[in-house]
């Protein structure tokens, strides 16, 4: 299908908005009606057609819209996309995938033609045409990394493996759950992750990197995580949160509906053939509680998952204060019926709210 | 004087050791205010022969103690960024096998370490001992701008001026914790500050 591109805002006016199709395709992160941490990784192969699994780096509406909104986030902070000096090669390495990815996997929208080292890149929806020589930085406007992370939707963690272990040592970083890059690069996997309550002690860290130190090239895999955003922001970095922080006091039960997002990761982990680094595209995605709850699947099952999670997730996830208002929203949209397993909208055979 | 037991916190935050001798034909030591307890501590005549002993005072006064264990070297510096110099000068000539002990507040021996890891010399070369101010190096992640020595929670940026909070979020790269605005989510309501560990 041809995509129609919205010409829509991530701040101030806030005209983000999700048509029929990209709310039926949605990664809703609930596969059942609790959620605690786990090590929920499994092979990025493709998925059902149309769904956010069935490309390697997914293209949707938001496209145009998301890559300036990038452009004003690295005009005004910089600082969010670095490169330590070792890791040039990974940032061609990971432009090579990404050309590759897209100029296969959406062919109406991006071409790439190699000859030698003398590369055409074509961007539609962006109108870049743009010949360069590979591997030869004088040839692109920009490092390689911040280059096609300028034209890739989703934040960007390079991490170079060395001693059994992940350090993230490059990034491109504007629509992040409230990390910083400028203040994790450098750090090692236990170190970054610091800050997330109960998985150190549930051993999730030590499991998640043992499998992340051995994806092979070729053989991706992929796991969602999601937190709570009021407005359809991108940029919740704590750079900017003594501005965005009071807007999550903004939230009222006339405007609730609308207003608060479910803001899901998709994050997907690739190998890199010439560095060995180890890419990690951290893709968000961002819904109103209005339009989740057109899924009557949906619908009942947040509202089991909110009103169980344990105080420590929702405090660290930032909406402990919020929870109360969520839950009697939600709460009309929960009938008692049971929920089918798995993530998928399964509209044709839940059954309308019956309440 | 006893030494502060930290808190079990989150793994970013460094873990300090105890200072202990080593062998080897050279050793460099900073100390800084307290730390001179330390050095104190495992001096020996044998190893004071060999050692360039670079004393950063802060308000204590350990000069005569320190100069009494005659070091190879010995120099005293008013402040951090005032001994940067030298100790950069010294870690330009370390060989390999040259031994480092730092010895004070986290902020000084984390800045300190990162000179040492910058002319690749191994962290195994590298101990720590935490004596004096339980201080932080606090970055503000707003501005950016570093605030030495805080005491308290919450304190003022004194580069821009927000409240912030004091994280035990700690990056090694910038040796300093991180800092955040305390009123975000309601402006102007500014908890009290209390000492840090209180
Ligand atoms: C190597 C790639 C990865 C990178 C760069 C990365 C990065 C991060 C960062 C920066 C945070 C925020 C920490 C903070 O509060 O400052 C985070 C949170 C988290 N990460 Fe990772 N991560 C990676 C892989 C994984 C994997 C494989 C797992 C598997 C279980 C995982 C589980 C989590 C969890 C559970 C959280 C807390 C999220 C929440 O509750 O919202 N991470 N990660």
């Amino acid at each position: 299908m041809t995509i129609q591109f919205n010409d829509e805002s991530f701040r101030d006016d806030y005209t983000f908005h999700n048509s029929d199709w990209a709310i039926k395709r949605f990664p809703f992160p609930f596969h059942e009606d609790s959620y605690m941490y786990s090590v929920n990784m499994e092979q990025h192969r493709g998925g059902p057609e149309g769904s956010v699994y069935e490309m390697r780096f997914d293209v949707d509406e938001h496209y145009v819209s998301e890559m300036k909104d990038r452009a004003i986030v690295l005009d005004q902070d910089p600082l969010r996309c670095q490169s330590l000096p070792h890791m040039t090669l990974a940032g061609w390495d990971l432009l090579e995938l990404i050309m590759v990815s897209k100029s296969e996997d959406y062919p109406d929208l991006f071409e790439l033609h190699r000859n030698g080292n003398q590369w055409r890149w074509i961007n539609k929806p962006l109108g870049i045409d743009h010949s360069f020589t590979f591997m030869d930085e004088t040839t692109l406007p920009y490092g390689p990394m911040e280059y096609i992370t300028r034209q890739a939707q989703g934040d960007f963690a390079v991490l170079d493996q060395r001693d059994e272990m992940l350090w993230m040592d490059a990034g491109m970083v504007t629509t992040q759950a409230d990390w910083s890059l400028d203040f994790d690069i450098g750090m090692n996997f236990f170190e970054w992750h610091a800050p997330v309550p109960k998985a150190h002690e549930m051993g999730i860290f030590q499991r998640a990197l043992k499998f992340l130190l051995n994806i092979q090239q070729g053989a991706p895999a992929r796991r969602l995580n999601w937190t709570m955003t009021v407005n359809p922001l991108l940029d919740t970095s704590p750079e900017n949160y003594h501005k965005w922080g009071i807007q999550k006091t903004t939230l009222t039960p006339e405007n609730i509906a609308h207003k608060q997002h479910l803001r899901v990761e998709l994050q997907t982990f690739f190998r890199l053939p010439r560095s060995n680094a180890l890419v990690f595209p951290i893709r968000c995605y961002l819904c109103s509680f209005q339009d989740l709850m057109t899924v009557p699947k949906w619908g009942r099952r947040l509202h089991r998952v909110v009103r169980d999670l344990p105080v420590e997730l929702a405090t660290y996830k930032g909406f402990i204060d919020n929870r109360p208002m969520m839950l009697d929203y939600l709460s009309q949209f929960d009938d008692g019926l049971p929920t089918s397993p798995g993530i998928w909208p399964d509209l044709e055979t839940e059954p309308p709210l019956t309440k | 004087m006893s030494k502060f037991e930290f808190p079990k916190s989150i793994a970013s935050r460094p873990v300090w050791g105890t200072l202990e001798v080593r062998p080897g034909e050279h050793h460099l030591m900073i100390a800084e205010a307290e730390g001179a307890e330390a050095v104190l501590d495992i001096a020996t005549p044998d190893l004071m022969a060999k050692t360039h002993l670079i004393y950063i005072p802060k308000g204590a006064d350990f000069t005569t103690k320190l100069q009494a264990l005659n070091p190879a070297q010995f120099y005293e510096g008013p402040s951090y960024e005032a001994a940067l110099h030298r100790i950069r000068r010294v870690l330009e000539d370390a060989h390999m096998g040259l031994q480092v002990y730092l010895t004070g507040t986290e902020g000084m021996m984390g800045q300190a370490m990162n000179e040492v890891m910058a002319v690749g010399l191994p962290h195994t070369a590298i101990q720590t001992e935490h004596r004096g101010s339980v201080a932080r190096r606090m970055q503000c992640v707003h501005c950016k701008g570093i605030t030495e020595d805080v005491e308290v929670d919450p304190f003022v940026c004194v580069h821009c001026g927000l409240n912030l909070f004091v994280r035990d979020h700690y990056s090694r790269r910038l040796a300093a914790y991180q800092g955040v605005r305390v009123d975000a989510e309601d402006h102007g309501n500014v908890p009290k500050p209390k000492g840090i560990y209180e």
